[in-house]
């Protein structure tokens, strides 16, 4: 066994893997509610549908996507064996178990991640999905007076299968014709249900992250007495409360206001 | 031993024959008991008349009971070492419970601490963890002065709280995932901190950790239950001191660290 292969298999290895996997994620949460903040923007999905067109297609950015996709399964997957591992190492339970000082959310990763992993599953078959590959999806043409700076939106149907995005300006209009995602946010932010699955999610990515982001930093053995209360400040404040409310607003905001 | 505030009490107490048998709660009457005996003397006292009518005694692991040979355990409703903080079983005084308390009384639990009989487990497990790299290498010849290697205060107090394990295994039965790491980190810092130890430093990490995982530990989650269980209050940043110590020398030392975890000392 080479040396690596030993070390990532070992007890810390894999928490190591764990943990640069989860700050992995944290990273990307953070461009992700950036780049969805357009949503709030209110342009019948103009700057938000031109930002998904970039996201889909720019290659450095597929790249890292797979990065992303890969990074979400190796976290499942290593949760899930240090799991099992963990219970084989405490083959007969306790009949008393008294309340501990340890925090609700750090003795329920488990159960919040799989609220977290079906989500992301649902999340991603609803618009990642139906974006790049059910070819389902309508289009939408912004046109942009150049002398005016006013846009306006109209349906468009391109002729071929094939089409994916155009920008071209005639006659002092600039033409945008994109695929409209911001029309299928809007469907599915209109159902009640849909909007509270996605609320009852971002509370356990908040509960996830109030114990994981600073956790991550614990298990690469990042303890420090100056630079530790700033991680946890930053985990509890930006990751468990400011990220999560940014992400529930935006189905919560449409289900009242765009539906 | 009779004076006015003595408790009865009702005790369930996990017995077993051994590890390869299943075990079962027993419920048994615990009278006349005196506040100001410990928790250690009340099954001293039980055992007692079980003996006296011919049944088998009730086994349980004590040694010095004053709270520093880590021989005692006990794990009693729902905490090890009992409800109280930062004390041993044989610290525990059963003036902390009350008259007519039903109290459960359970092994350590962990598969690499298989049941002996009753309460008392085999923590053999922490003695090979410890053999595998908790030493440091002392040449011979003269006495060296004490005081020669001159050590920061907070760091030799730092080693010191670390030094402070007794190895009862506490931690392993508080976690929730059955993880050695606090007692394993604890060993691996109060010799890595010191200029004693520092020979041996990046192997001793591997070489304790690799034992760790081979007995079958589970993994620690940085809930801290074992920090709060603790009797002596190992701290849990031992256990990210460890970690660190552990990734730098996997991942950024030179030496050569595999071949020399076995077959040595």
């Amino acid at each position: 066994m080479s040396e690596f292969k030993q070390t990532f298999n070992s007890s810390l290895g894999k928490k190591l893997i764990m943990a640069l996997t989860g700050l992995f994620l944290c990273t990307f949460l953070i461009v992700h509610l950036g780049g969805n903040l357009l949503l709030f923007k209110n342009d019948d999905g103009f700057a938000f549908n031109v930002y998904a067109n970039f996201l889909t297609h720019f290659p450095p950015i597929e790249v890292i996507a797979y990065l992303l996709y890969l990074s979400i399964l190796v976290h499942a997957l290593y949760a899930l064996i240090l799991t099992i591992k963990n219970r084989k190492a405490r083959p007969v339970g306790y009949a008393v178990q008294a309340k501990s000082d340890a925090s609700w959310s750090s003795k329920n990763m488990g159960l919040l991640g799989s609220i977290l992993f079906l989500f992301i599953v649902i999340h991603m078959s609803d618009f990642w999905y139906r974006y790049k590959y059910s070819g389902s999806m309508n289009y939408k043409e912004y046109r942009t007076d150049l002398s005016s700076g006013v846009t306006q939106s109209v349906e468009f149907a391109p002729t071929s299968t094939n089409f994916e995005n155009s920008v071209q300006t005639e006659n002092n209009f600039e033409i945008v014709r994109v695929k409209d995602l911001h029309e299928r946010v809007q469907q599915s932010f209109s159902q009640w249900w849909y909007v509270l699955f996605y609320v009852i999610a971002m509370g356990a990515v908040s509960f996830h992250l109030l114990h994981g982001f600073q956790s991550a930093f614990r298990t690469m053995g990042w303890v420090h007495r100056k630079y530790t209360p700033i991680v946890e400040f930053i985990g509890t404040w930006f990751f468990a409360v400011i990220m999560p409310l940014g992400f529930a607003a935006m189905p919560v905001v449409y289900f009242f206001t765009r539906s | 031993m009779s004076g006015t505030n003595n408790m009865n009490l009702t005790l369930k107490v996990w017995r077993q024959k051994n590890a390869q048998t299943a075990g079962k709660f027993v419920t048994y009457k615990a009278e006349g008991i005196s506040p100001d005996m410990s928790f250690l003397e009340m099954l001293d006292v039980v055992n007692e008349s079980l003996v006296h009518k011919g049944e088998d005694p009730i086994y349980f692991d004590h040694d010095c009971r004053e709270g520093i040979c880590g021989m005692c355990s006990l794990y009693i409703n729902g905490h090890p070492h009992g409800p109280k903080r930062a004390i041993t079983t044989c610290q525990l005084h059963m003036r902390t419970f009350h008259d007519g308390q039903t109290i459960t009384i359970e092994p350590w639990r962990a598969a690499p601490f298989p049941v002996i009989k009753d309460l008392a487990v085999d923590r053999s497990a922490f003695d090979r963890i410890q053999q595998a790299g908790g030493y440091v290498s002392v040449n011979t010849g003269g006495v060296p002065d004490a005081n020669e290697i001159a050590i920061p205060k907070v760091i030799a107090d730092e080693a010191f709280n670390s030094a402070t394990c007794i190895g009862c295994g506490a931690c392993v039965a508080a976690c929730k995932n059955a993880s050695a790491m606090l007692f394993v980190s604890a060993k691996v810092s109060q010799l890595g901190m010191l200029p004693q130890g520092q020979p041996e430093r990046y192997r001793r990490v591997q070489s304790m950790v690799a034992q760790m995982d081979e007995e079958g530990f589970g993994n620690c989650t940085n809930t801290g239950a074992c920090e709060a269980e603790c009797p002596k209050e190992i701290s849990l940043t031992n256990i990210s001191r460890m970690n660190n110590d552990y990734f730098s020398a996997k991942l950024f030392r030179q030496e050569e660290l595999h071949e020399q975890s076995h077959g040595e000392g």
